[in-house]
């Protein structure tokens, strides 16, 4: 009833071709961005409920943002180009230690190749970072253009097992600190530094707001649909003129430097020290469970997803403590692990495009709503 | 067969020509020295049995299959073999068998997707889809739309093509082929599981396109009507032999043709 497009008529290819071509969806983009970056702030400076002291954002709105910027990495490379990977982890690590040796001076002392880099600003050290990440994308995506589906995540495997060894074997890329663990340097973004809860959640909130709207221009433009036609099939996208070699690494690049850029806040802001720990096949496998739960092949589903993966333990662990059953930390560990997994089968066998679809699906009842058809 | 453009094609000039083409798959001789050529503006059936080396034929013009042996010109270069990404970019076209869309996509991006050699713009243009990147997106975009005005699928832009029955997924597939503007077009059984209304449909279109863009189109049929209906010239083939080429009439009446379609008493 309130959900309609009639008498919305559009006068241009332009119009017509926007993100939200429905008035009512563009409302409600904005509403949500109003609320992210003013609304937030502002209730957590008020200690209004539930945005007061830090858990809030500490705990939940970081954390979401950051992973769905690594689910809409990973997204673009699983969900459109359709490129199974397990080394959603690595390239997150990439990005972090890469960044990390840019924000505080890269020298490699060699004799044969000498190179000092003096300790660079935070932005340049991040994008950077996500660029390394990016070249090696390249480079473990070249198998892609001769092994396909269940093979090539091995090959990506590979990728994750490979630099979880790196980061903690090799001394020098965590500055050679005795515990092998590195703390980030000072958030320093052109003076102003990012410091308090609120401030980090902001930088993120940023980020993710830039990076969702590049991949989503990607992902309806001409590179997005050779993508999907890749994905869809190979034989006849090719027959088009579309190079699979092209497609495959333009989504390994693009896919990784997402996922080095979601490594390296991961990093410096969520954790502020770290070990390789953080980024090891747990990491992957989380960021694979949010894409396929959220929806794969939509920029959307990689938010819904990371909402789901992540507050489904805290519901699991608050719900049961209001009601007066606490449950133990092992359990809720046991049940989230049962949950998710029944839940992804689920999802395989009734909604294989995840919760996005089902969004969409409701969107389109309630076009319709009261009626039925 | 069609009267009026006959005589002139018949002096047209060739526009892609294969020359003694063999492929074997192992022990199969799938084709096996095959020459024939495909004259500009003119609609070119290729018929056979089951397993004659039609499709195969098909694979090699557009450079899926390469030949072991035997030359194929192509707007008058001529090389060993063609490569997919060459016959795409030199303006051949084609429909499938099977109908291969892509299926996760909706109608109007599966077209847009033929437009993909025709978009020049690189990854950071894209990536800000501002000025030149928005502009050239709606200049295809208003090519893709005369497209799906020309082939009357106006209602399921905004359908995931795997919704869409059959018919119309042939369709979108000929549509797909068209926004690339080929030269040649190539459809694989265009008519294949259709009924009668759908097959005059296709043929409509098939006719349309060879009239109004100038597409020269070579087409695999086996329902004779429509062949014989549509086509300038025939050629024949079968066990990957060419059994008899020319005008539907003279291969009608060829005694090869017969003997290949109705067998014959050994």
């Amino acid at each position: 009833m309130f959900y309609r497009e009639t008498g919305q008529f559009k006068t241009s290819y332009a119009a017509d071709m926007a993100i939200f071509p429905i008035r009512q969806d563009r409302i409600a983009l904005w509403a949500v961005l109003a609320f992210a970056f003013i609304g937030v702030p502002l209730l957590a400076s008020f200690q209004v409920w539930p945005f007061g002291g830090e858990y809030m954002l500490r705990a939940i709105l970081i954390p979401f943002l950051i992973l769905s910027l690594a689910a809409i990495g990973l997204n673009i490379l699983t969900g459109y180009c359709g490129q199974l990977s397990l080394g959603s982890g690595a390239f997150m690590a990439i990005g972090a230690y890469s960044a990390y040796k840019f924000s505080t001076g890269v020298h490699i002392p060699l004799e044969i190749f000498s190179i000092s880099i003096p300790p660079l600003p935070m932005l340049p050290s991040i994008l950077l970072g996500a660029l390394m990440s990016c070249l090696v994308g390249i480079l473990f995506g070249i198998p892609s253009l001769r092994i396909k589906g269940l093979y090539l995540a091995v090959a990506t495997l590979a990728a994750q097992f490979f630099f979880d060894w790196v980061f903690s074997r090799v001394k020098w890329f965590t500055n050679y600190t005795p515990s092998g663990s590195v703390a980030a340097p000072e958030l320093n973004f052109f003076g102003f530094v990012v410091n308090s809860p609120v401030e980090r959640y902001l930088l993120c909130l940023v980020f993710v707001t830039l990076f969702a709207l590049m991949a989503k221009n990607l992902v309806r433009g001409s590179i997005g649909r050779q993508w999907m036609a890749i994905r869809d099939m190979d034989i006849a996208a090719e027959l088009m003129g579309i190079r699979p070699l092209y497609a495959k690494l333009t989504a390994f690049a693009v896919s990784s430097f997402v996922m080095g850029v979601a490594g390296a806040l991961w990093a410096f802001v969520y954790l502020g020290a770290w070990e390789p720990l953080a980024f090891n096949i747990d990491r992957s496998f989380q960021i694979l469970f949010m894409v396929i739960i959220g929806g794969l092949g939509s920029i959307l589903g990689s938010f819904l997803g990371a909402a789901f993966i992540l507050i489904l333990p805290i519901l699991l662990d608050q719900v049961p403590q209001a009601l007066g059953v606490p449950l133990t930390v092992e359990t809720v560990s046991h049940l989230v692990f049962i949950v998710t997994g029944a839940l992804i089968c689920w999802l395989l066998i009734v909604e294989p495009h995840g919760f996005a679809r089902l969004w969409s699906t409701a969107k389109e009842k309630l076009r319709l709503w009261p009626y039925p058809y | 067969m069609r009267s009026p453009s006959g005589p002139e094609i018949a002096a047209g000039e060739v526009l892609l020509s294969v020359e003694d083409v063999s492929l074997a798959f192992g022990g199969v001789k799938a084709v096996s020295g095959i020459s024939f050529d495909i004259r500009k503006g003119e609609i070119r059936a290729i018929i056979g049995p089951n397993g004659a080396g039609k499709t195969s034929m098909l694979n090699i013009i557009n450079g899926f299959y390469h030949p072991q042996q035997g030359r194929i010109t192509f707007k008058g270069e001529t090389r060993s073999k063609m490569r997919p990404h060459d016959a795409a970019r030199g303006g051949i076209a084609r429909t499938f068998q099977n109908v291969a869309l892509f299926r996760g996509m909706t109608a109007l991006d599966n077209i847009m997707a033929g437009r993909t050699l025709k978009m020049k713009r690189n990854l950071f243009w894209q990536v800000l889809r501002v000025g030149p990147a928005l502009a050239e997106e709606v200049e295809n975009r208003h090519k893709v739309e005369e497209i799906i005005d020309f082939l009357k699928i106006q209602d399921i832009r905004r359908v995931p093509v795997a919704r869409l029955p059959y018919g119309l997924q042939k369709r979108v597939e000929l549509g797909r082929a068209l926004a690339m503007e080929p030269e040649l077009l190539l459809l694989d059984e265009p008519m294949a599981g259709m009924n009668l209304e759908e097959k005059e449909d296709m043929s409509r279109f098939v006719l349309d396109v060879n009239d109004h863009f100038g597409t020269t189109v070579a087409l695999i049929e086996h329902d004779m009507g429509v062949v014989m209906d549509l086509s300038d010239r025939v050629v024949v083939l079968d066990h990957g032999i060419k059994i008899a080429d020319g005008t539907p009439d003279e291969v009608k009446t060829n005694q090869a043709v017969i003997d290949a379609y109705l067998g014959v008493a050994h």
